[in-house]
């Protein structure tokens, strides 16, 4: 029984990644946009890197998802 | 009543093909619907590409144009990324993307199944991807390619240096399946338990008129999860471009 909501309370701890998952977008998209407000011109070649940092940033607040379900179904 | 999130995600035999295929060292194996719907998205994506510029008109119809779109989308992705000699893998890349991007568009029909919400083909497509570009690189500049995991640096720099680009390097498969699966899986998850919350309040009596704010939502929720479908394909081949690139060009770019 303590394993099991052991268990539920880790699964929700590892969750807690996702908080530097969200600041981390934020501040991509933040940062990309007062960047393309003040040169717009080189907004448009810029995309790419946005979309990198954006998916990398997601990527390490996925893994403590990942980390949750592996606590939850794994073990 | 009781729905369980994680039940879309269960690998299991489709209807009438309850017996194993063939048995491999004893392993059963079995068409399951995981195997149904990659071969639904490979053959509908061949074919849609295919007969889209068969007739190959001056004015293109809206099909052909989707076609030529993708084509030059992903050519302009590898030319900008890895330069002119990375667009000898254009088949590689773009067969690549538009497999991962028809999985994760055929997943969002309600009722099928997201091929890419499962690590084993995810991480096949990542393993593949990092042997591309060790052969890529082995081939290209021979024993110099271990180049790439030595910085410039100064010498006491690089004892730390080069366990921290080796780390990084062979965390790549890894890092690159994880982000397409677990995006997939918790996207369809959330949509579920929103779905969960649908009908727990449209059981509930009065209180059924309610049922429609997550309704709304999950609109909401279907047109972000478009456009993380249509993200995580792009991140997936705009990654192995930028691997390829490393591969291709060492540090030169840097």
């Amino acid at each position: 029984m303590e394993v099991a909501a052991a268990k539920m309370i880790g699964a929700g701890l590892a969750c807690i990644a996702l908080v530097g998952a969200g600041i981390g977008i934020g501040n991509v998209f933040g940062s990309y946009l007062s960047g393309a407000l003040r040169n717009p011109g080189a907004a448009a070649t810029q995309t790419t890197n946005l979309l990198l940092g954006f998916a990398l940033c997601e990527a390490t607040g996925l893994f403590g998802l990942v980390i949750a379900l592996l606590i939850l179904f794994a073990f | 009543m009781n729905l369980n999130p994680m039940e879309q995600f269960a690998v299991k035999p489709i209807l009438g093909m309850d017996k194993p295929l063939l048995t491999i060292a004893g392993h059963p194996i079995y068409f399951t619907n995981q195997a149904l719907l990659m071969v639904i998205v490979a053959i509908a994506s061949a074919l849609f590409l295919t007969l889209a510029v068969k007739p190959n008109r001056l004015v293109p119809t809206r099909g052909q144009s989707m076609a030529e779109m993708s084509y030059e989308f992903v050519a302009n992705m590898i030319h900008s990324a890895t330069g002119e000699d990375g667009l000898k893998f254009f088949p590689f890349i773009f067969t690549l993307f538009i497999f991962v991007l028809c999985s994760n568009f055929f997943g969002m029909v309600p009722g099928s199944f997201t091929v890419t919400s499962q690590i084993a083909v995810t991480f096949a497509l990542a393993c593949l991807v990092i042997l591309l570009v060790i052969v890529t690189g082995f081939m290209k500049h021979g024993i110099g390619f271990l180049k790439l995991f030595v910085p410039h640096a100064p010498w006491y720099l690089l004892i730390l240096l080069v366990p921290i680009e080796l780390i990084s390097f062979f965390t790549r498969p890894i890092s690159l399946s994880v982000r397409l699966f677990a995006n997939m899986l918790a996207g369809h998850t959330m949509l579920a338990v929103f779905g969960g919350f649908v009908v727990a309040l449209g059981t509930a009596g009065s209180l059924a008129p309610l049922a429609i704010a997550p309704m709304l939502l999950i609109v909401a929720i279907m047109l972000l999860e478009l456009l993380v479908a249509f993200l995580q394909a792009y991140v997936f081949a705009i990654l192995t471009c930028i691997y390829l690139n490393e591969a291709l060009h060492l540090h030169d770019h840097h």
